[in-house]
């Protein structure tokens, strides 16, 4: 190319490249006269290129009253819905099978339990681990899923239920209800009596009372007040939730100022139901799941 | 040049600036006092004493100043302007180490959470913010006016437009600054990346760039050269997009005038895509076009040799600036924008690809012929460095684009990884090469204190920068692939915390990285002070280097 | 003359420059933006979407004040592994009155867009008192403050104007009832509940901080994240009618 821009000037050349400038020099800078790069170019009209085919096949310019749909009538939203059907189909070997093995039969199959608990593991992750803990192995207030001691029951249908439903969960109409009382702070108890019965709830287990305070005391106001839901030896009732108090796990720790706090301002901690969030597959491995983890009780 | 005696007067400008800024002192004073909120009412009180400090300002200056304004010419040569100049290349030297510091604090947090100190205005979510803004709008914004008031003057030939607006641009633009950063600590913020400051400080910013835009295209009317350097259309472009974004994205009603809040007009979808039209574009024109008008100057001036080609600079600005504002949607693949505006942005990002790499070809090429100084003059090889870095982001970028590649690293420190080979690699380093050439021409000394201290800061960032982003590629796309890590039988491998904590020793090393580059910067903030008082140039083991005194 | 003579116009002439570039800046923008005003596909046609009630409005103000978005995004893309681990696809229909958008840009925490209903009040109390008591390994900072620092909202009915003014169906009575509104939901077993119900289907009303006492800024702020996701109900949700 022999054309040069600018005005008149005078257009030098370059020694060290034998280019032309352009003539014009701003604060001592030229400008050589360079042609495009050939490679450069020709990659700007490949992708030039590209890009009209890709208009071509999916949707693109927006119209008056709609846009482009592209050839295929591609949709990302089209998409997600065929990529998990397929990822249904993938698992469907063992998908249907587990959606319509009854509970109880799961682990009669070694290769269908294997699964169940594969699908249940994956679900535990991001959905129970952060109360429960990633291996089930609970927090203060978040119980333990991998002992045997169960506040609602270790069955496979307790379990499920729960998992279902929820604990305390208001807006399911059949979550497990079940709480405990304030008793110091709506004035049941009164302060002393209150530590009285922390003192004596931990001697239930085997620990050592607290000093300082009436054991008479304190064996009465479990006997008038707690034994209802707690049982006479401190045993627990399951169907109120209400904790075994005679064996060493506890929910919310074992020392007498944790155990009088609870009785004060009563206790009850809520766990979302999730039936609607997680489909009842999903339920079904979660249940089988968290029964194999050590607890689960036929 | 024949002097008349002539009667001091206060110019209309130095009375009008006076009697606005004395009002608007009492104005932000009845504000601070009914604010509702403590964080405002602290806003308004830096307003009150910053109008009533330029109000004395400027009777200060007109008490000591002769009775003429400064002449257009000395002896027939330009009598340049450059007290904002130095004002700026100072100011971009303190906000760039205050900025990397924060940048260096919440890396750490991300990699020791205790970091976050559990105290309101130290946690993460309000750091970062200050970070991003802090490199930015406050070290980068100082180096692009800096460079661009003293770049305009001299590739016009003639003394900056306007007496007392230059220094209005300056001082406002880092007050503004100071409102936005501060702000973020207090929890006063738009919500909106990269827009954080809420709507007062927007509208400041709004007069302050007007007056930015003004100024430097009265300079361009004025000039001495019958054509405009290709280094100024960039500013110009630069200049114009950010104004028209800053509108666009910042298009707010306040609650009252006594409460620092606004709500946006736009809402959900299309507010995602005004803000990542603005977003986008903040990178394109902010952190490219400015940064590609540096390089359209201080490389050739540096390597004193011609540009490489003047075709190549008109396709590659016109393409540029016409393809980058589509290129938004890339920031919202597969989100609920509509699929059509996601493949208009994915294809118009491929199509940017060269058109970015002609600037970085115009860089590379014009130092042939000149490749040898590459291993004498440090500050050169930072420049070179900085464009070569500048050609890898853009290729990444456009890679990114693509839906594919996008459903992966979208979310991820891969993002991040990219955002700092662009940050620190390219505006970094071009940006410390222009100071490293301003600040001996501006306070007229022969060179830098020490080449030798530029050649350390040179290598320890490097390492930085290496550490950086190959710890935020490994961690982004191990972060993209555990994310969608399936089972053989069909399910999700991970969980999300274990993602979280796979994280942990990149985000170590990417502390270290960081630290490494603010070593750097405070190296060069050393050598910067020496060489402004004039500390005499230690023996230098460099070699020499051609004094680069400015051509007249 | 050739060709790139004619680029002189632009190189001496700066006032079209500037024209040439506000020309060339303004196209993309344009078409990209406008369409998504007037195609009637862009949003959704979905039932349940409403605006915030006054106390989810302010804990938004404090998600944003507290720059959770930095972290968190609130948009489920429609890919495999997002719809198993988060849900539904966020539509654009749910973020219609958000203002601003929330969708964010980086995943350092999981997605928030269906976190409503996930947990219970006690553990985001819990987590956002001190998030490593719950979850060890967490990289979030503690917000511990929150639980402890009043919600200052008298202004929020002036707050509810604006938005009003920008398009929000907001009606009179629920600007005029806005404090009571705040009030009333962040009260458990409130008598005025069921008028509150009424202006926002679906809202929960009941000390959501664990203090009866006081309405806090935690109790804004979990109000805000127990609603996020829970307005469209995703099993009559027509996928192909709003393929777009
Ligand atoms: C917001 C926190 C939270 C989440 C999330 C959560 N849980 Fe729970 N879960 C609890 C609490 C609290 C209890 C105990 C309630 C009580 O004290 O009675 C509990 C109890 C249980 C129990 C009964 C234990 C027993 O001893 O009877 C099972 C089983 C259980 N959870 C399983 C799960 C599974 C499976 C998931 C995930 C799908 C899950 N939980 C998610 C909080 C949670
Ligand atoms: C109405 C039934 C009810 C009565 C009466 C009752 N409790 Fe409870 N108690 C519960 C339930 C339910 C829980 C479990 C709450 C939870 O899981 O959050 C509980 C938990 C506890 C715990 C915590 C156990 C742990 O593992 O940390 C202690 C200790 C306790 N109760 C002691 C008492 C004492 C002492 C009394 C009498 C003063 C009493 N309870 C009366 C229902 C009751
Ligand atoms: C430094 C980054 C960071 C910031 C800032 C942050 N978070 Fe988080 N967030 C995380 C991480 C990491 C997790 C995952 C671990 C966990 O559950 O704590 C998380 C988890 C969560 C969760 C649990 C989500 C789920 O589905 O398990 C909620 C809710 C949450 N954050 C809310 C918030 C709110 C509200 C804010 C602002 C007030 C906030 N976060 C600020 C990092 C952050
Ligand atoms: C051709 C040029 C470029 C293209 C096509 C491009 C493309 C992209 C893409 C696809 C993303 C990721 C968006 C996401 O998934 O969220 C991104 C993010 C980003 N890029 Fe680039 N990039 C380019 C050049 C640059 C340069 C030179 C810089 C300079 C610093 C830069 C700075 C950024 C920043 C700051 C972000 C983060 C935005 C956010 O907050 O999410 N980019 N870019
Ligand atoms: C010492 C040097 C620096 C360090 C240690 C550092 C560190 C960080 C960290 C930790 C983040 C947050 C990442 C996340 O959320 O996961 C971040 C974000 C960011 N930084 Fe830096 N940074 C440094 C320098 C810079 C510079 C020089 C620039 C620009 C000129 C820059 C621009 C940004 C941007 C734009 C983001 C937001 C990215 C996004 O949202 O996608 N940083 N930085
Ligand atoms: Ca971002
Ligand atoms: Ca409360
Ligand atoms: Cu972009």
């Amino acid at each position: 190319m022999t054309t040069s821009p600018g005005d008149n000037h005078d257009h030098g050349v370059d020694p060290v490249t034998g280019t032309t400038t352009t003539g014009h020099v701003w604060d001592g800078i030229r400008e050589l006269n360079t042609p495009l790069p050939r490679w450069w170019l020709w990659t700007f009209y490949v992708t030039v290129v590209w890009s009209v085919a890709y208009w071509i096949v999916y949707p693109a310019w927006p119209l008056a009253t709609g846009y482009t749909g592209g050839l295929f009538g591609w949709r990302s939203r089209e998409a997600v819905v065929s990529d998990l059907d397929a990822l249904k189909v993938q698992r469907a070997g063992f998908g249907g099978k587990l959606a319509a093995t009854p509970l109880e039969e799961v682990a009669k199959d070694e290769q269908l339990f294997a699964f169940a608990r594969a699908q249940g593991k994956a679900a535990f992750g991001d959905n129970c681990a952060p109360c429960h803990g990633a291996g089930g192995g609970g927090a203060k207030g978040f119980p333990n899923l991998n002992d045997d001691d169960w506040l609602w029951g270790g069955k496979l249908e307790d379990i499920q239920t729960t998992i279902r439903h929820g604990i305390r969960w208001t807006a399911d109409d059949k979550t497990r209800i079940g709480n405990m009382p304030a008793f110091g702070r709506d004035g049941v108890l009164k302060r002393a009596e209150v530590n009285a019965v922390a003192s004596y709830v931990r001697t239930l287990s085997g620990l050592s009372p607290t000093t300082g305070v009436d054991p008479a005391l304190g064996a009465k106001v479990y006997g008038d007040n707690c034994a209802a839901c707690h049982g006479d030896k401190g045993e627990g009732k399951l169907e109120l939730g209400a904790p075994n108090l005679s064996d060493q796990v506890w929910l919310y720790g074992s020392d007498a100022a944790s155990i009088a706090d609870g009785v004060w301002n009563g206790r009850g901690q809520a766990m979302p139901a999730w039936a609607g969030r997680l489909d009842e597959t999903t339920i079904k491995a979660l249940s089988v799941y968290v029964h194999s983890l050590g607890g689960g009780t036929k | 040049m024949a002097h008349t005696i002539q009667l001091k007067r206060m110019t209309t400008s130095e009375m009008g600036l006076a009697i606005f800024a004395a009002l608007f002192s009492l104005f932000a004073l009845v504000v601070a006092a009914k604010a509702e909120t403590s964080g405002y009412a602290f806003h308004a009180a830096i307003f009150t004493l910053a109008s009533a400090a330029s109000v004395f300002a400027i009777a200060n200056r007109y008490f000591n100043r002769p009775a003429a304004l400064p002449p257009q010419e000395v002896d027939g040569r330009p009598n340049y302007n450059f007290g904002p100049v130095k004002f700026a290349t100072i100011a971009s030297v303190i906000w760039g180490i205050a900025g990397f510091a924060v940048g260096v604090v919440i890396a750490l947090q991300l990699a020791w959470p205790g970091l976050n100190l559990d105290l309101p205005w130290t946690s993460f979510g309000r750091l970062r913010p200050l970070h991003t803004s802090a490199v930015i709008f406050a070290f980068g914004g100082n180096v692009l006016i800096a460079t661009s008031f003293y770049v305009v003057q001299r590739t016009s030939r003639v003394r900056l437009a306007g007496d007392l607006a230059p220094w209005f641009v300056v001082l406002g633009y880092n007050l503004f600054i100071v409102i936005a950063g501060t702000g973020y600590m207090l929890g006063i913020t738009q919500g909106k990346e990269y827009a954080e400051p809420e709507w007062y400080a927007d509208l400041f910013l709004t007069i302050v760039w007007v007056v930015y835009f003004l100024v430097f295209l009265a300079t361009i009317i004025k000039r001495k050269e019958p054509h405009i350097y290709v280094a100024n259309w960039f500013y110009m472009a630069f200049i114009v997009t950010i104004a028209v974004l800053h509108l666009g994205n910042n298009a707010t009603i306040p609650v009252s005038v006594f409460s620092p809040k606004s709500y946006i007009v736009w809402a959900g979808v299309q507010d995602a895509m005004v803000q990542w039209w603005y977003g986008h574009n903040a990178v394109g024109f902010f952190l490219t076009a400015g940064f590609l008008a540096i390089m359209y100057y201080f490389i050739p001036k540096r390597a004193n040799r011609p540009v490489y080609s003047y075709r190549l600079s008109i396709i590659h600005f016109w393409a540029l600036i016409f393809l980058y504002i589509w290129a938004g949607p890339h920031h919202l693949h597969y989100t609920a924008l509509p699929d059509w505006a996601q493949t208009l942005g994915m294809t118009f990002s491929v199509m940017l690809w060269m058109p970015s790499w002609g600037g970085m070809i115009n860089g590379l090429m014009t130092l042939s012929g000149a490749w040898d100084k590459l291993r004498t003059d440090p500050v050169l090889r930072m420049m070179v460095v900085s464009v070569a870095f500048y050609g890898m982001s853009t290729f990444e970028g456009p890679l990114m684009s693509v839906k594919a590649v996008n459903s992966l690293s979208h979310y991820t420190d891969w993002t991040i990884g990219h955002v700092h080979s662009g940050a620190l690699g390219w505006v970094g380093y071009v940006s410390f090469g222009a100071i490293y050439c301003l600040v001996p021409w501006l306070w007229n000394r022969r060179e830098m204190y020490s080449l030798r201290l530029i050649n350390w800061h040179f290598w320890i960032s490097t390492l930085g920068i290496v550490l950086y982003i190959t710890a935020m590629w490994v961690s982004g796309i191990l972060q993209g692939l555990m994310w969608r890590a399936y089972t053989t039988l069909g399910f999700l491998e991970y969980s999300f915390i274990e993602t979280v904590e796979a994280m942990h020793p990149f985000y170590v090393i990417r502390a270290l990285g960081g630290l490494l580059f603010l070593g750097g910067a405070l190296i060069m903030a050393w050598n910067v002070w020496r060489t402004i008082a004039g500390a005499g140039e230690p023996a230098s083991k460099m070699g020499a280097i051609p004094a680069l005194v400015p051509a007249e | 003359m050739s060709l790139w003579n004619r680029h002189k116009i632009f190189e001496t002439n700066s006032i079209v420059l500037i024209l040439g570039i506000l020309v060339m800046i303004a196209i993309g923008g344009l078409v990209e933006i406008v369409p998504l005003y007037y195609l009637k596909s862009t949003i959704e046609k979905v039932d349940g979407v409403r605006p915030y009630t006054p106390l989810e409005l302010a804990g938004r103000n404090i998600y944003v004040r507290e720059g959770c978005y930095n972290c968190h995004s609130q948009m489920v893309r429609p890919l495999r592994d997002e719809v198993e681990r988060y849900g539904h696809y966020s539509l654009a229909a749910e973020s219609m009155y958000d203002r601003p958008f929330q969708w964010g840009s980086k995943r350092t925490g999981p997605d928030l867009a269906r976190l409503g209903g996930k947990y219970s009040d006690e553990w985001h109390r819990a987590h956002l008192a001190e998030p490593r008591s719950i979850v060890p390994g967490s990289i979030m900072p503690g917000y511990a403050w929150l639980a402890t620092t009043p919600l200052k909202a008298d202004g929020i009915e002036q707050d509810m104007k604006v938005q009003k003014l920008l398009g929000v169906p907001y009606s009179d009575e629920m600007v005029a009832k806005a404090k009571a509104d705040l009030r009333i939901q962040a009260t458990t077993d409130d008598p005025e509940a069921d008028a509150l119900l009424k202006r926002y289907p679906k809202a929960s009303a009941r000390d959501f901080d664990g203090n009866p006492a006081e309405v806090s800024e935690a109790d804004a702020l979990i109000a805000y994240l127990q609603m996020l996701g829970t307005q469209v109900d995703f099993r009559l949700y027509d996928n192909k009618a709003n393929l777009r």
